[in-house]
This record gives structure tokens, C-alpha cells and sequence, in this order.
């Protein structure tokens, strides 16, 4: 869900810019670090168009090399492991400098000065464990470390860079290892059922519990250092927005920010509300009298009571959800009947060509979605064009089967008796395949309908952007608002389709089913 | 073709079909008198029913001619040829999704004839229904033997003057199978279309048929009337096929 505000009075000398596109990845960190460029953006008089929860590193990432997007918060280690394909390196600073250089000559894309913080892998600690065994360090802990529970992630336990590494580089083995969920860590953790739990270096629980972060004396994390990524096109076009970006480059400490996670995670509250009181904290801009403040979420409030509040936004959702649906589905329908029914005509061509439309469906909804922005950027078109591919498959071969198997005695009569082949199409064989060919446009919608909901992660929004919000903020409310109305919307859709299906049934065949459907009961 | 009264003629000229590498019609001649019934009989794969799928051009043979009141078929567009030509296939081929009556008044439709409907009713008539009360009728709702009398109407419902039958009564239980023979009698007595029979029951054939074709591996192993073939088979195989379907003298 977008965050909606007034834009701030500076802005008129630029009012006439293109908006900037900001981007964030799905994870609440993200999701404020990206408000607080726009927000910037918007003090300083520019527009800023915001997309949140972009896929991942992959589609954010091929949004500002397709200058799709503008600028999105970034991490080097990330940069210089998932996007150059190199190996970690322990010093921050030749991390910063390779993926700066490597960026710049091989995509043209600009890191911005880093914000100030990292966020690496942690090793945390209850306040009280550290005291009792004096854990300030990885080192310290391995003293003691034979006297302590582990609760991990599983990804941690196996990863080369995780608890092996560990092992290898401060010699750290515990009493015991269990491996635990992302949601439950911290909770285990601050029961005391685990003593040592691996997070996030910036995570919100961990100024909540107040948890002590063994520091990395050794450096063997590789450093995650936050930055601005820029497009080439920004800092061709906009001198002004880098200009107002680099202001934040050295103002977040690792605090600070897991202070701001804290309040969106823990606290629940508004990501635009914790960017807007953080500029002002930072003096980057002025306290707004008589704005109202955003309410905090309440937590007793009931779901219904939360879906009246939000009813705008999710109409709105709804209504760009149908709209995906719709055109893709229409273009869908434009283009499959007319190729089921060219392969029926074609005849051995069509096996082939069916089964390779087939193939598109095997490849999963997000990696198809991932695929599409390189070549098509983000937002509506690249999902668009995804769903559109999507619907293909069940139509094509709806149609090309339901015309190829219409009752063949009467196709063969029809011919015999002097129809046309044209009249033998429009006038026996498409009735007669009217039920295949629309419960294929069914089963296509209803995929549709689903798919749809991951079109958010390309920035097309829909029924998936609360959905894919509340997966990052681990938000069940949130999710539950998407993803309801979506299954309800599938269900609506399927049944609009099954009355139109039974209309467009010619009335004999229908009996001739119903008849049958009688018999099979009788017996 | 204008008058109903009198049937064509049909010229067979040294037809040969090949399926691949199957001969279905080796250098098979025959002729067709105007009104006359022929029946077509042999084994399966013997080649009738592609000899009877050539006159109507369903298939168009490799090589030699085929006549209808002595013009070439191939100087005519098949689709037209086609609607000229009555044609009962063994299932009917009734269209499912359409009454009976649109289904009877399909040919005078395609023709664009204005009295399509009366004509419809005329040919249902003509094979013994009311058309008011089967008209309206869906064709599930029809026994076999109905369906293929409503085909039979259909096929002449534009005033054919050729018909040509695949098999017209060959799913059908003995007594309908007898009625409607009786009744295709019938209308060939009144309106004495030209009728190219496909069967492989004998006794169908020498009720039915002025003269009998005996067709064997797509050659024509003799052609003559009922009597002439029970006494004089021109071969041991037309003898043997008498014998089996007991028909001989």
C-alpha cells in the first residue's frame, strides 16, 4: 500500500521534472529506506513515483540498469556477490570501490555515497548472557560458545558464509544447534529457550529485546554497506535528485535504523510517518505544522474494521487487479482462439506449437516476471505482458481441441451435404466447441487471477501489494487485506464464467449432459 | 438441377485411387442409368465407399473421370457439386446443436432457397413424419432409426436428383432396418432419384438395387442385376459371396 501525503511547498522550480522512480526491495528496511529518498526528493521540489517491493535483487536491480527505475537502496555486499558474481571481501571500503567502478563502466548505474550503516549478518545475544559470559566480540564467544544453544536459520546452518565459516574463522562450536524460522527466532531467543540466535545486524527486535550484537572482530561477515543506486538516466537528466539523495550518505547509523525497523516492524507503524519524523529528526527538513499525524495502526481494531478503514485503497487494488485481469485476458482471448484455430487447420504443425506454449507455463509466475524487466522494465506492462503469456496455453488448447474434436459425423456430414468450410467452422464446429473453448478462457482467468497477484513485485500493483507488503513485514493483516479478496475474486470470476459457459452451450447439448449426468446418478 | 422427377446420369471412367500405398480403385468403369439404384457391395477396404466418397468429390480419385449428366465434376466447384447431391452417411451425421428441422432445411438453405422451410417439411413428410411434431425436435431426443430417416429427408429436401447412401441402415436393429428399407423404396418409387448404394448386406442390396456392383480389392469383379448375379456370378469370389450371404439361387 502506497503511502499517500501532500507534497511538500518547495516544490515549483521542478515541479515540471519527470518523477523520480523510486523503487524499494520487499523488506520493511526497504520499504523505509526507499520513503526516506522519496521524501527527500519531494523537500527538495522534486516528484517522486513510488515503487515498493520490487520483486528482489534481480528485478530491482534490472529496473535501474533499464533505467525502469531511478534509484533504489542497495547493499555493496550484495552488489558485489548477487550481481558481479564475485567472491566476499572483508574491507568495507575496497567492497564500496569495486562495486562503485564495476557498476558505473558495465551498467552506467551510480552508487551513491553509503548512508552510514550495515546491514551484515549478526550474532545476537540476550543483555544478560553477555554479561554473565562478557560477549562483546565473535572471539569472546567462542569461548563460550560450548556452554550456549544455538537457534538458526537453516539457510545460516549450511551457508559457506554461515555457521561453518564461523566455525572455521573464530573456531565457534555450541552446546547445540536448532534450526528456527525467521518469525519465531527472536521470541525463542528472548524466552531463553536459545542462547545465541543469528539476525540482522539493522533488525528491528534487536533494539525491541534489547540484545547485545557480537561485533565481527575477525571481519568475517563481508560488509553489507548501505547506499543509493542510481540510473543512468537520473544522472543524466537530474543533477538535482543526486544531489538531494547524496544528503542522506552518512547520516543513518546502525541505530538509528534499527530504531526505524523497530517502529515498522514492532511497532506497526506507517512507513511514510517513521521517514517523515527521521528527516526531521536529521534537520534535513522542517517540522510541518498543522499536518496531521498518520495514525498508528491499532492493533485491537478487528479485521473487518480494517478492511472498512482501508476500503479505498483496496477498491482501488481490486479495480487495478480486474484491470491486469481483463486486458490480458481479452488480448489473450484475441490472440488463442484465432492460433487454436490455425493449428486445427495447420494440423501436424500443432503439437508442437502447443506444447511450446505449454512450456511457458511450467516457468514460475516470478522468475517469468523477472524475466520481462530487463527487457521491458517495470510496472503495468511487463505484468501485462506476463499474464498475457500466461492465458495462452489454456485457450489455444481449448480451442484447438474443442474444434478438432466436434462430433466428427456431423463435421463429415456437414461437408458432404456442401457447407463451406468457413460456414463448416462458424456454424458447426465453433458451437459445438463453445464448452471446451470457454472453460478454457475460465481456466485462464482463474490463473490470471492468481498470477496477478504477483505482478506487484514488478511494480504493476494490484490485489498483490498488500500482499506482498505484509510477506515483508510479516504482517498478517496486511496479507489477509490482499489476499481474500483475491481468492474471492477468483471465485466470482469462475462463476461468472460457468453461467456465460452454460449460455453459450448450445440448449441440446445441454440436456444431452443433463440427461447424462441423470443417468449416472440413477445408477 | 431443376425437376425432381427424373434422376442423373452418372459416368464413371477409369477411376484409380491410391490411400498411400493401398490401391483402393484400380481402373474401376462403370455406368449409371438416370433413376436407377446401384448398389455398391463388397468386403471392407474394397474400395465402395471410396468409389461413392469420388462422386460427390469428398475425395477426388488420382485418375479418370467421373460424369454427371455428362458433365465432368472436376469443370464444377465441389461445394456446389455437393449440394446438388443427397448424401446419407451410416450415423446420420445429423448436426447435434440444431432442431430437426433446421437440420432437414440445411441443404435448401445453402441454396438459398426462399421456400426452404416448406421444403423441409415436404422432405419430412416424405419419409413419414409430422413434420409439426418433429420439427421442433432436438436430435438426442430421436431413436436411430428416426435420425436416419431425418437424414434421408435431408438429403433430398432440396430435390436431389442423385443419392448417395454410405452404409444408410447398417446400425440399425433388423425390423427398423426393414422399414426403412421399405420406405427408401418408397421414395424412390415417387420421386426417382438416381442412388448410389453402399452396403454390405446382399439382401439389402437385391431388395433394393436394379443392378449390383461387386467390388473386390478396387476392382470391379462384375456389375449386374439381381437375377443375372444369382444366376451367372461372372466369378468363384461373387459366388462365394452369394453363398455367404445366402442369397444365392
Amino acid at each position: 500500500m502506497q503511502p499517500t501525503f501532500a507534497v511538500h511547498a518547495q516544490s515549483h522550480a521542478q515541479s515540471s521534472q519527470r518523477p523520480v522512480v523510486v523503487a524499494s526491495k520487499p523488506f520493511g528496511e526497504s520499504f523505509i529506506l526507499a520513503e526516506l529518498f522519496a521524501q527527500m526528493l519531494e523537500a527538495r521540489g522534486l516528484k517522486a513515483d513510488r515503487r515498493p517491493g520490487l520483486g528482489a535483487t534481480e528485478v530491482a536491480f534490472a529496473g535501474v540498469r533499464s533505467d525502469a527505475v531511478d534509484v533504489y537502496p542497495e547493499y555493496t555486499g550484495t552488489g558485489l556477490l548477487a550481481v558481479l558474481h564475485e567472491p566476499p571481501q572483508r574491507d568495507p571500503i575496497a567492497v564500496f570501490n569495486r562495486v562503485s567502478t564495476e557498476f558505473q563502466s558495465r551498467f552506467g548505474v551510480r552508487w551513491l555515497p553509503p548512508l552510514g550503516f550495515e546491514n551484515t549478518y549478526a550474532i545476537a545475544v540476550r543483555r544478560e548472557t553477555a554479561q554473565r559470559y562478557s560477549l562483546a566480540t565473535l572471539s569472546d564467544l567462542a569461548r563460550a560458545a560450548p556452554q550456549l544453544s544455538a537457534g538458526l536459520t537453516a539457510d545460516f546452518i549450511e551457508r559457506k558464509d554461515g555457521l561453518p565459516g564461523l566455525r572455521g574463522a573464530y573456531g565457534i562450536s555450541f552446546r547445540s544447534v536448532r534450526p528456527l524460522g525467521q518469525a519465531v527466532k527472536y521470541q525463542a531467543l528472548a524466552s531463553g529457550a536459545v542462547d545465541v540466535i543469528d539476525g540482522y545486524s539493522t533488525d528491528g527486535f534487536i533494539a525491541r529485546y534489547d540484545l547485545v550484537v557480537l561485533r565481527d572482530d575477525k571481519r568475517f561477515f563481508p560488509p553489507y554497506e548501505a547506499a543509493a543506486v542510481v540510473s543512468a538516466r537520473l544522472q543524466r537528466e537530474q543533477p538535482a535528485a543526486i544531489a538531494a539523495l547524496t544528503e542522506l550518505s552518512d547520516r543513518i547509523d546502525v541505530a538509528t535504523m534499527r530504531k526505524l525497523n523497530a517502529r515498522l516492524e514492532v511497532n506497526r507503524e506507517p512507513v511514510d510517518a517513521i521517514a517523515r519524523s527521521e528527516l526531521i529528526a536529521l534537520g534535513l527538513t522542517a517540522t510541518k505544522t498543522g499536518q496531521a499525524t498518520p495514525a498508528q495502526a491499532k492493533s485491537g481494531e478487528s479485521f473487518a474494521q480494517y478492511m472498512w478503514e482501508h476500503r479505498a485503497t483496496l477498491g482501488a487494488a481490486v479495480v487495478r487487479h480486474l484491470l491486469l485481469v481483463s486486458v490480458a485476458l481479452l488480448a489473450g482471448i484475441l490472440v488463442a482462439i484465432p492460433l487454436g484455430l490455425w493449428l486445427d487447420y495447420a494440423g501436424r504443425a500443432a503439437e508442437p506449437v502447443i506444447r511450446t506454449i505449454g512450456l511457458l507455463q511450467t516457468i514460475p509466475s516470478l522468475a517469468l516476471l523477472a524475466f520481462m524487466v530487463p527487457l521491458i522494465g517495470i510496472g503495468v506492462w511487463p505484468a501485462l505482458i506476463a499474464l498475457w503469456l500466461y492465458s495462452l496455453y489454456p485457450i489455444v488448447r481449448s480451442t484447438y481441441s474443442g474444434v478438432r474434436d466436434a462430433d466428427p459425423n456431423a463435421v463429415h456430414a456437414a461437408r458432404a451435404l456442401g457447407m463451406t468450410p468457413g460456414q463448416i467452422l462458424r456454424q458447426v464446429r465453433l458451437p459445438l466447441a463453445a464448452p471446451t473453448l470457454l472453460s478454457g478462457i475460465r481456466t485462464a482467468a482463474v490463473i490470471a487471477v492468481g498470477t496477478a497477484t504477483l505482478a506487484a513485485f514488478i511494480g504493476a500493483g494490484g490485489l498483490g501489494e498488500p500482499i506482498a507488503t505484509g510477506l515483508a513485514l510479516a504482517d498478517t493483516r496486511l496479507i489477509l487485506s490482499g489476499a481474500l479478496p483475491a481468492a474471492a475474486l477468483a471465485l466470482i470470476v469462475d462463476a461468472l464464467l460457468a453461467v456465460v459457459e452454460r449460455a453459450t452451450t448450445p440448449a441440446p447439448l445441454r440436456h444431452a449432459a443433463a440427461e447424462r449426468k441423470r443417468e449416472a446418478s440413477r445408477r | 438441377m431443376t425437376g425432381a422427377e427424373a434422376g442423373a446420369s452418372v459416368e464413371i471412367v477409369d477411376v484409380s485411387k491410391r490411400h498411400g500405398e493401398v490401391v483402393a480403385l484400380d481402373h474401376v468403369s462403370l455406368s449409371i442409368a438416370p433413376s436407377e439404384c446401384l448398389a455398391l457391395v463388397g468386403e471392407s477396404g474394397s474400395g465402395k465407399t471410396t468409389l461413392l466418397r469420388s462422386i460427390n468429390r469428398l475425395l477426388d480419385p488420382d485418375a479418370g473421370t467421373i460424369k454427371i449428366d455428362g458433365r465432368d465434376t472436376r469443370s464444377v466447384n465441389a461445394v456446389a457439386l455437393r449440394r446438388a447431391i443427397g448424401y446419407v452417411p451410416q450415423d446420420g451425421g445429423i448436426l447435434p446443436h440444431w432442431t430437426v428441422a433446421r437440420n432437414v432445411a440445411l441443404v435448401p438453405v445453402l441454396q438459398g432457397m426462399p421456400d426452404a422451410t416448406s421444403r423441409a417439411e415436404q422432405a419430412l413428410a416424405a419419409v413419414g413424419f409430422e413434420a409439426n411434431t418433429i420439427g421442433p425436435r432436438w436430435p438426442h431426443e430421436l431413436s436411430g432409426g428416426q435420425r436416419q430417416r431425418v437424414a434421408m429427408a435431408r438429403a433430398l429436401a432440396a430435390g436431389q436428383r442423385l443419392l448417395l447412401l454410405d452404409e444408410p441402415f447398417g446400425a440399425l436393429d433388423a425390423i427398423t432396418r426393414a422399414e426403412l428399407q421399405r420406405q427408401l423404396k418408397n421414395i424412390r418409387e415417387r420421386t426417382r432419384p438416381t442412388t448410389v448404394l453402399v452396403t454390405h448386406d446382399l439382401r439389402e442390396a437385391f431388395f433394393l438395387a436394379d443392378r449390383i456392383a461387386v467390388l473386390r480389392e478396387g476392382k470391379l469383379e462384375q456389375v449386374a442385376d439381381p437375377a443375372t448375379l444369382r444366376s451367372a456370378p461372372a466369378t468363384e469370389y461373387v459366388q462365394r459371396l452369394l453363398a455367404y450371404a445366402d442369397v444365392a439361387s
